[in-house]
């Protein structure tokens, strides 16, 4: 998985609630067997217009928000569907940060799955960062200090410690848990005299 | 201590806790549909890595897969290959697979209970969030990412942490014409899309044990559009009486020693719950939703809200850009409404019971003439059972479309989709924009409620065609 340290970026804003992952990502590219590929399709229907045009007002089609790295956007971001399209999708557009104040579970696991770090503050600081987008100012992310700095201005944010050890070191969840491997075999031992019919039938 | 059933379960498949109370979780039961999986098994390739329990998991094509005649197979390229792809990866890692063509082929939400493979006390899991359906049986069964499906296949555990307790009680009797969408719907009303985020709920109370199987699979299955990824209810006889026979239950010995550990799956009395909520049955009306989240509802009698009388300004241009979508104006009366099209079906309501409470109101009356009406079964043996009761005779002659099983319009990912401000009274989960197709306007309504809407050309008030 790669990795997330630090990032910086003129953040793109979309102050909107409850963007859930058929926003993120629409049904008709879900049809692709693999992971690339679909940063151009991000925010489709919102981003081209019937004819596949780029509507030129929606900020992730104008400069230099096309370039973000960090989106910031309204409360339960990610809602919805489980699929993992929708942080391919910001990921293969270029985006490795996300700010609200909630996320969907299942997006915000997924996030960590990608290399791409979900930020909760709280939403009184979303609006204030959100002033550094309109102002086109760049903000740093730095995930080791868990810090976000803007202008002369510091925010600390909060994350479960062993996500953030799995994100800066781009550990693969797999390989952990196999280690884990006489453990996983003698709980099936148990398993198979506890509650036998899970195995049998 | 005290625990809930979903910290007893929890506790029942604990691997390993690390300190920071970060778990691996054992999985038994695994179901795979052909769109969250290809990437997963091209992870397994190309760390040549094995399925760890192939009986475990259950493999099934239901989005892609088209509802009219299947002899010629899928036109659409991208489909056909992601199809194909699955058909692939469960032949070379040894799954089990319902094909395109198997009669026990339908939506993976459908096929888990029908099968048996869903039980009492097991973690499920699978690529696609209304896994929260098997719940119903009293499982933890929840949605989870394409990375998680591959961590599945390959270890047959789960990296998770703990999620709080929430208890949503329902006492009382439903009135005449309400189903248990509407109790879903109202609920998800009252909680919010997010009110659910962080928790695992247990529906309890007087109407919910009153509830049949097929009935509390509505209720778990929209669990996750109110933030929850996993909604549970305490298994009873029904549920017991429902799994007995079916092919993939437990048999003999096992049956019995597994009924004995199914009964004893119940949340202690004084268990903790993080969150309650309480609602009274008789409170609960038929359900439309007139916005763009499943939040956005109100009873057939409402209007749609003025977000004028908003004071938080996040909800007011929520409500603006939803009833902009919808093509709506504040203060209509959500029975004015005229509608394009109808759709019965989905892993919410696309079960034989569903389908038996529609026909009943489409009896010998005709689809109104500028509406086109399509019914959907859940899975091939919904659509036999249905057969065999002249089900699909009661929708052809009123003038439905009858169709081979999938998720169809519930998400559009095949050829069944609405058009731009095309309005259409659905069955399903979601009425997110563009969710049924581009453009497209949804309201999500019960079986009956979509019905009662073909009939009337406009949304409308099921209770009027009770007899």
């Amino acid at each position: 998985m790669q990795k997330f340290k630090t990032t910086k970026s003129i953040p793109a804003y979309l102050p909107i609630v409850n963007i859930d992952t058929d926003m993120i990502i629409p049904k008709q590219f879900l049809k692709t067997i693999k992971r690339t590929g679909l940063g151009k399709n991000l925010f489709y229907e919102m981003r081209y217009n019937e004819k596949g045009k780029p509507i030129e007002d929606f900020i992730l089609n104008t400069s230099p928000f096309n370039d973000s790295k960090i989106l910031i956007a309204g409360k339960n971001f990610g809602c919805g569907s489980s699929r993992e399209h929708a942080p391919w999708a910001l990921l293969d557009f270029g985006i490795t940060c996300v700010i609200s104040s909630s996320y969907a579970d299942i997006f915000y696991n997924n996030c960590f799955k990608n290399g791409i770090l979900p930020i909760v503050l709280p939403e009184a600081k979303i609006k204030e960062l959100s002033e550094y987008s309109k102002r086109k100012e760049e903000i740093i992310v730095n995930l080791e200090k868990q810090k976000i700095t803007f202008g002369n201005n510091e925010i600390d944010f909060e994350i479960d410690q062993f996500k953030k050890k799995c994100l800066i070191e781009g550990l693969d969840d797999i390989a952990l848990s196999l280690e884990k491997n006489p453990k996983i075999t003698e709980f099936e031992k148990k398993l198979s005299s506890n509650r036998p019919w899970i195995f049998n039938d | 201590m005290s625990k809930t059933l979903y910290d007893k379960i929890w506790d029942d498949h604990l691997v390993h806790t690390q300190d920071d109370g970060t778990s691996l979780l054992y999985v038994d039961r695994h179901l795979v549909h052909e769109v969250t999986s290809p990437q997963a098994f091209e992870g397994l390739r190309n760390s040549n890595r094995k399925v760890r329990q192939p009986n475990l998991t259950l493999a099934v094509a239901d989005h892609n897969v088209p509802t009219s005649d299947r002899s010629k197979g899928i036109s659409d390229e991208e489909s056909k290959l992601q199809v194909e792809t699955l058909e692939k990866n469960c032949d070379e890692f040894g799954i089990k697979l319902f094909g395109m063509n198997d009669k026990r082929q339908g939506i993976v939400h459908i096929i888990g209970p029908e099968q048996g493979f869903t039980q009492p006390g097991s973690i499920i899991v699978c690529g696609d969030s209304h896994t929260a359906t098997h719940g119903a049986f009293g499982s933890l069964a929840f949605g989870i990412g394409t990375s998680e499906v591959e961590h599945v296949l390959a270890t047959q555990t789960l990296v998770q942490k703990k999620s709080k307790n929430f208890r949503i009680k329902v006492d009382g009797k439903l009135s005449i014409g309400v189903t248990s969408k509407d109790v879903i719907l109202q609920i998800i009303g009252k909680i919010g899309t997010a009110g659910g985020t962080g928790y695992v709920i247990e529906y309890a109370g007087s109407l919910i044990s009153s509830l049949s199987v097929e009935q509390r699979m509505t209720i778990c299955n929209m669990t996750i559009e109110g933030g929850a990824r996993a909604g549970l209810i305490e298994p009873d006889e029904k549920i017991f009486n429902y799994l007995n026979g079916r092919p993939m239950s437990p048999k003999k010995e096992n049956w019995d020693k597994a009924l004995n550990y199914w009964s004893k799956l119940k949340s202690d009395d004084d268990a903790n719950f993080d969150k309650e909520v309480t609602l009274d049955g008789k409170d609960i009306m038929p359900m439309v939703t007139w916005g763009t989240s499943p939040q956005d509802v109100i009873s057939i009698d409402g209007r749609i809200p003025n977000p004028e009388n908003e004071a938080d300004e996040d909800r007011k241009n929520s409500i603006e850009r939803s009833l902009k979508y919808m093509g709506l104006k504040p203060g209509t009366a959500i029975k004015d409404v005229k509608i394009d099209k109808v759709f019965i079906g989905s892993c919410t309501n696309g079960r034989i019971e569903d389908l038996r409470d529609a026909a009943k109101i489409v009896k010998n009356k005709k689809v109104a003439q500028h509406v086109y009406a399509m019914v959907v079964p859940g899975s091939g043996l919904v659509k036999q059972q249905a057969e065999q009761e002249g089900l699909d005779k009661v929708f052809k002659d009123s003038g439905f479309d009858w169709r081979e099983p999938g998720c169809s319009m519930c998400l559009a990912m095949n050829a069944d989709k609405l058009k731009p401000e095309e309005r259409c009274a659905s069955t399903s989960n979601r009425n997110f924009e563009g969710r049924q197709g581009r453009g497209g306007r949804t309201h999500l309504v019960s079986p009956g409620m979509a019905a009662a809407a073909a009939i009337s050309g406009s949304l409308d008030d099921v209770r009027k065609f009770q007899n």
